[in-house]
């Protein structure tokens, strides 16, 4: 069972608590955007076998959204933070690093 | 290598004389040459299937095949054996159709037992929203030729009897019928093709990951692999999970995102279940096996995911749904239970397409439902590999759908796909 704690409200909650939202930062197509970026903002995705950043919603719990870095190999979970943000926070990056020293965000 | 030997009863009988010593091995396990015209990453069913028909229809056999584990043993070895080609869509229905009518000949074809079982395949209906979607698949059958039916639930209790008709959570309303739908062996439908391939000249390569694509001028010129750099004229990326992974080498990325789905088997029983039943409301599916398991299939996982381990709670979800519906099963104890890594698309339908970098196709995005696929989309790529141009089957599910906004939407019928 994967368990990720809430930065809103600190609970750490197993995953039949929480909505998976895919993958997190991906730059929003904005209103004259042509098909290509529709298509990159919609459906194109790292998807990588190792370091990724995602979406979840506490959606039985406290209703916030918020975002989780972690390894699709191996599980992991280096960190959660807000949403309120358009890249992972530094100590997320640093612990990331620390874990994973040849990890290159792409 | 020993020439191949024509399997038959009466080499059974021969075999059987001298203590089965002379069976030479299916397939060869050459060391990669130089070159190849064709070079296929991914030995599971497409892969193989593709190299197959490269050389069976196209006359392509300079080819190989390259596998970074054991042939077989990707979601190919890994999946519940659900064959129908009841799809709502178009071109769904003409993929899914050519593949269920190769499987009824595939064993003589490929002179491999791949055991193939049209025991009829039952979707459950066991909501209002689900009747009336299955209803509509059926009608568009109708008109695409592809055979079904939609049952009442007094013929469902026929087919089954050991299926509770009435609920109590979601009592069954009615049900989608293929009757030549089924099973097949999986393993069998891998070993088969690769028999058939080695057969042809090609090479087929185990223990051999692709590490990186070598392009010149945007082309492909070969691939380094854990056994060297091996030269190509054209590459088929066929590797269903790690889609993304390969691809990403190769320097483009895809509409597709990897997530683990699950499967388990009881103890073996007598025989209570001759035809396949899908619960998709509830998110189980059950066949029995000719070894009498139960084989039980669940939902995907909610996250992306490459650890062929999904979450405890899809297993519990699946068992809990399908004691319901089928109550003689619940003090069945599970034997084993596994996972494996499928490779979603945003309209759950495949890709079959050249890509970004000439010379190089993919296969891929099959998902939860690509087994009952492997003669048809080996067939579909085989034809776009060779012509450099996909045919008539392949033709809608190239990757520019996504941008084109021409989905091939599977995904409004069922939760799942099988
Ligand atoms: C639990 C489960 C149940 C399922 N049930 C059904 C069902 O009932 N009916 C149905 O129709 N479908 C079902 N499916 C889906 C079906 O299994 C797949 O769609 C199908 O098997 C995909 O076949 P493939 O040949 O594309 O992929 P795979 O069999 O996964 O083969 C891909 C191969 O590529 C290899 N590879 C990956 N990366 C590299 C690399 N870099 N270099 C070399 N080789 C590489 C892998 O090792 C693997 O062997 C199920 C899947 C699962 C997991
Ligand atoms: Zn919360």
């Amino acid at each position: 069972m994967l368990k990720l704690t809430c930065p809103y409200c600190g609970i750490e909650a197993d995953e039949t608590e929480l909505h998976g939202g895919g993958e997190a930062h991906l730059e929003r197509a904005a209103g004259g955007a042509g098909d290509s970026e529709l298509e990159q903002y919609l459906f194109i995705r790292s998807n990588p076998r190792g370091v990724h950043f995602e979406r979840w919603h506490h959606i039985h719990g406290c209703g916030k959204w918020f975002h989780a870095a972690r390894c699709t190999e191996t599980m992991e979970v280096f960190g959660t933070y807000s949403a309120q943000t358009l890249r992972p926070p530094e100590n997320t990056l640093s612990e990331i690093k620390r874990r994973r020293p040849n990890w290159v965000n792409a | 290598m020993k020439p191949r030997q024509k399997y038959s009863a009466f080499a059974l009988v021969r075999e059987a004389m001298r203590g089965h010593t002379g069976w030479p091995r299916a397939w060869n396990s050459p060391l990669p040459s130089k070159r190849y015209d064709v070079i296929v990453i991914g030995a599971g069913g497409h892969g193989l299937a593709t190299a197959y028909y490269l050389g069976k229809n196209h006359q392509i056999r300079n080819v190989a095949v390259l596998e970074k584990g054991w042939l077989g043993g990707g979601n190919t070895g890994r999946n519940t054996t659900i064959i129908r080609s009841n799809y709502l869509q178009d071109a769904s229905a003409a993929i899914y159709e050519k593949s269920r009518s190769l499987y009824e000949e595939l064993s003589q074809q490929l002179n491999y037992n791949v055991m193939f079982s049209p025991r009829g395949v039952m979707m459950l209906a066991q909501t209002h929203h689900e009747a009336r979607g299955y209803q509509r698949i059926n009608n568009a059958n109708i008109v695409q030729g592809v055979a079904t039916e939609y049952i009442s639930p007094e013929q469902v209790r026929e087919l089954c009897p050991i299926i509770s008709i009435s609920g109590p959570r979601y009592p069954v309303l009615g049900a989608l019928w293929q009757a030549r739908g089924g099973t097949a062996r999986h393993d069998a439908v891998a070993w088969g093709y690769a028999r058939a391939c080695s057969e042809m000249g090609m090479h087929i390569i185990e223990q051999c990951e692709v590490t990186s694509v070598r392009t010149e001028g945007g082309r492909v010129v070969g691939v380094e692999t854990g056994k060297g750099s091996i030269e190509c004229g054209k590459l088929a990326i066929v590797v269903a999970g790690h889609s993304g992974v390969v691809a990403e080498r190769a320097g483009f990325r895809l509409p597709i995102e990897s997530v683990a789905l699950q499967a388990l088997v009881s103890e073996p029983i007598k025989p209570c279940l001759d035809v396949v039943v899908m619960a998709n409301t509830v998110h189980g599916y059950i066949s029995q096996s000719d070894k009498g398991e139960l084989v039980i299939g669940g939902g995907a996982d909610q996250y992306n995911n490459y650890s062929q381990r999904g979450s405890f709670l899809h297993i519990e979800e699946t068992v809990r749904a399908l004691v319901e519906t089928f109550p003689i099963i619940s003090r069945l104890q599970m034997l084993r239970q596994w996972g494996g890594i499928v490779d979603m698309t945003g309209d759950r339908s495949p890709i079959l397409s050249r890509t970004p970098v000439e010379g190089v196709y993919i296969n891929c995005g099959w998902g939860t439902g690509g087994f009952k696929a492997i003669p048809g989309s080996g067939w579909a790529m085989a034809e776009l590999v060779a012509n450099d141009q996909p045919g008539a089957l392949a033709a809608s599910f190239g990757l520019e759908r996504f941008r084109e906004g021409r989905f091939i939407d599977e995904s409004v019928a069922a939760g799942v796909a099988h």
